[in-house]
């Protein structure tokens, strides 16, 4: 069998057209599996009797559309452990709830310009890697991990990165779009009613700076109030503000938002003529982490599940199904070739210049946050 | 039996005891660092950090436009609330034989049996381009938008308080002593008369009791306008969870909070007023 056709058996899979047993049968992974599973049981990961020191339960706090179920749904079964998983749409939200303590949580998905602001709280404990033998830091392309490392110390592990531009519909939309000037222009005249923006002060902020070639980190008080202006005069022409924009252009409603990468990939499954456009005037590039809360009620699992999402072959399932790239190289030599060349998640390399990570203190800027709160309440 | 001097102090302030603590607990003291955190500034990475300044209070009108799409979106909703739920309620109470009314007073309550949420998730689909929208256009009668518009949000709201408004006016209309109608009759009303005479103002305590129940609720609502309006449509309540969760500026946050307060209090202490006119204080006895 080759890749083309695995992918399509796995296309199908998930689409639910054949079920589990069809899949792992015509794919021949079930064979596989099976064998490998009775020859080296070691591969099976940790024994169910570990469950009495893992507990029965972990808190993971991550997105929308993040994970794949099944891999879920195996660790469960290897491990005996529930995971429950809260989503957020906002680095500020997951921040919010962690000061004001309490969480319950153990595990969660900070981007990676948050982690100083974490660690300068002290709320993350640096990670124990005796406990996550499936990490190899060597694999890792380091700019995408470098900022879970803060003092020496490693606090976060990379989960995968994306960039950050918007989705139009190409059956609505047929002008030639390619800048964040396109994306409000047009937003605020011809498709009035028809755009969303994020429900999260970095990107919206950072794209609207972009409008006029301003830094995406800005945070100089005369190119902050460019922005707002900006943002104040698209208000009444945006369809929504709303960090969940997939529903409303799969229903035809909004025909245009700033998106995510592995969005953008989820949205051209059941939309072929959805098109990613990263502005050329640059915009933001970003690295998503597993991290340890401090304190975390059921530590030991926390551990196990991100041991158990870092082990190449669940992170290959994670990136089929989130369409986001991942920077650990043994993942991607599982990945097909197809996928590793898409031009949404690996988007050309003078798209990929101009781009900026998010700078550390973004999150607890008052300026910006405020902005933001005035945006909505406009 | 108790005896002429009723029962001892003691035992009073024991079976106050719980109500009072409770109320002591869980209002009054959080209402006192509300206001305290009102008066304070945030911190630098967010939070609250001690001080006293007027600058969150000076900085109120920032949130004008919430505080007037509340202000006219919860007295409408109120409005359209009473003007649906009134004839339902009449009917239930009235004219439904009472061999259907328990099954039809059991079809009111039926929506809470499924959460609210999830309710109101099911008016983004209906109101959605896939949704209303579609059959519209269908039916050749033009594009319409719903979703993420104050009409949305507004249905939203009818749909989740009718209860709330049925119910008050329910009990108000069934305790009615139908041997007053028969009397208007007898002295010659005619049963349009009767009802503006007789039926409306004895129901009125019941709906004035439901208008403010409602009215109350609505001016903290945050999710409908979250989900249906799409953060197009801004409630006070909405911009109070974007100040804890997002800009994390705790003390701005309770000084709209404060603010919110004492809107409602004098609001509903004006609506009292003008309601006990109308209706609160009427009291009509046969004997």
């Amino acid at each position: 069998m080759n890749k083309r056709d695995f992918i399509h058996q796995l296309w199908r899979y998930k689409r639910g057209s054949i079920s589990r047993r069809q899949f792992l049968g015509a794919t021949g992974l079930g064979l596989a599996s099976t064998v490998l599973a009775t020859t080296m049981p070691e591969l099976a990961g940790p024994r169910r009797a570990f469950a009495g020191e893992l507990g029965d339960k972990v808190a993971l706090t991550s997105w929308p559309s993040y994970h794949d179920e099944n891999n879920f749904k195996a660790f469960t079964e290897q491990t005996g452990v529930n995971i429950e998983l809260a989503v957020f749409g906002s680095n500020e939200e997951m921040m919010a709830k962690l000061q004001a303590g309490g969480t319950g949580w153990d595990v969660f998905v900070p981007t990676n310009y948050t982690i100083p602001d974490y660690v300068s709280q002290d709320l993350l404990e640096p990670l124990d890697t005796s406990l996550i033998p499936n990490f190899d830091a060597s694999a890792y392309e380091t700019r995408f991990t470098d900022a879970g490392t803060v003092d020496g110390k490693l606090y976060a592990i990379s989960k995968d990165w994306g960039t950050t531009g918007y989705v139009i519909n190409g059956g609505k939309i047929t002008d030639p779009m390619a800048t964040w000037k396109d994306f409000w222009d047009l937003s605020m005249t011809k498709y009035t009613g028809r755009s969303m923006v994020h429900d999260y002060q970095l990107t919206t902020i950072g794209n609207a700076l972009k409008y006029y070639g301003y830094s995406f980190n800005s945070i100089d008080p005369k190119e902050l109030a460019d922005a707002e202006k900006l943002l104040l005069a698209a208000k009444p022409h945006l369809f929504g503000i709303n960090s969940d924009y997939k529903p409303s252009l799969l229903s035809g409603d909004a025909w245009a938002s700033v998106a995510w990468t592995g969005d953008a990939l989820q949205l051209r499954r059941d939309m072929p003529d959805i098109r990613y456009i990263l502005g050329q005037e640059g915009g933001e590039i970003w690295s998503d982490f597993y991290a340890v809360v401090k304190g975390a009620p059921h530590r030991a699992a926390g551990y196990a599940l991100i041991n158990f999402l870092t082990d190449p072959a669940v992170n290959a399932k994670e990136v089929l199904f989130h369409g986001y790239p991942t920077a650990d190289s043994r993942t991607n030599a599982l990945l097909p070739k197809e996928l590793l060349e898409d031009p949404i998640m690996y988007p050309a390399a003078e798209l990929l210049a101009p781009l900026e990570f998010g700078a550390a203190g973004l999150i607890t800027n008052e300026a910006r946050a405020e902005i933001m709160a005035r945006f909505k309440s406009a | 039996m108790r005896n002429a001097t009723g029962p001892s102090p003691l035992l009073t302030a024991v079976l106050l005891a719980p109500g009072a603590l409770w109320f002591l607990g869980l209002l009054v003291l959080p209402l006192g660092v509300v206001i305290v955190f009102s008066f304070g500034e945030r911190a630098a990475v967010g939070g609250y950090q001690a001080a006293f300044v007027l600058d969150n209070y000076l900085n109120l009108p920032a949130r004008w436009t919430a505080f007037k799409n509340t202000l006219v979106l919860a007295p409408i909703g109120t409005v359209v609330c009473l003007i649906a739920a009134y004839p339902l309620a009449y009917f239930l109470a009235v004219k439904a034989r009472p061999e259907t009314r328990t099954a039809l007073l059991i079809l009111v309550i039926v929506p809470f049996w499924t959460s609210f949420l999830i309710r109101t998730y099911a008016w983004m689909f209906i109101l959605g381009g896939r949704g209303l929208p579609s059959l519209i256009e269908w039916a050749g009668l033009g594009e319409v938008r719903f979703i993420n518009t104050p009409f949305a949000v507004l249905l939203g709201i009818v749909y989740a308080y009718l209860p709330l408004m049925i119910f008050p006016i329910y009990v108000s209309l069934e305790k009615l002593d139908k041997r007053l109608l028969e009397a208007s009759e007898d002295l010659g009303a005619s049963p349009w008369r009767g009802f503006m005479q007789v039926t409306l103002p004895l129901s009125a305590p019941g709906a004035v009791t439901a208008c403010m129940l409602v009215f109350i609720l609505l001016m903290g609502e945050y999710l409908i306008p979250q989900l249906l309006g799409g953060g197009k449509v801004f409630f006070i309540g909405n911009a109070l969870v974007d100040l804890f969760l997002q800009s994390r500026n705790w003390p701005f946050g309770s000084a709209v909070a404060v603010s919110l307060v004492v809107i409602m209090l004098a609001t509903v202490s004006v609506y009292m007023r003008f309601a006990g006119r109308i209706g609160g204080a009427r009291d009509v006895s046969l004997v």
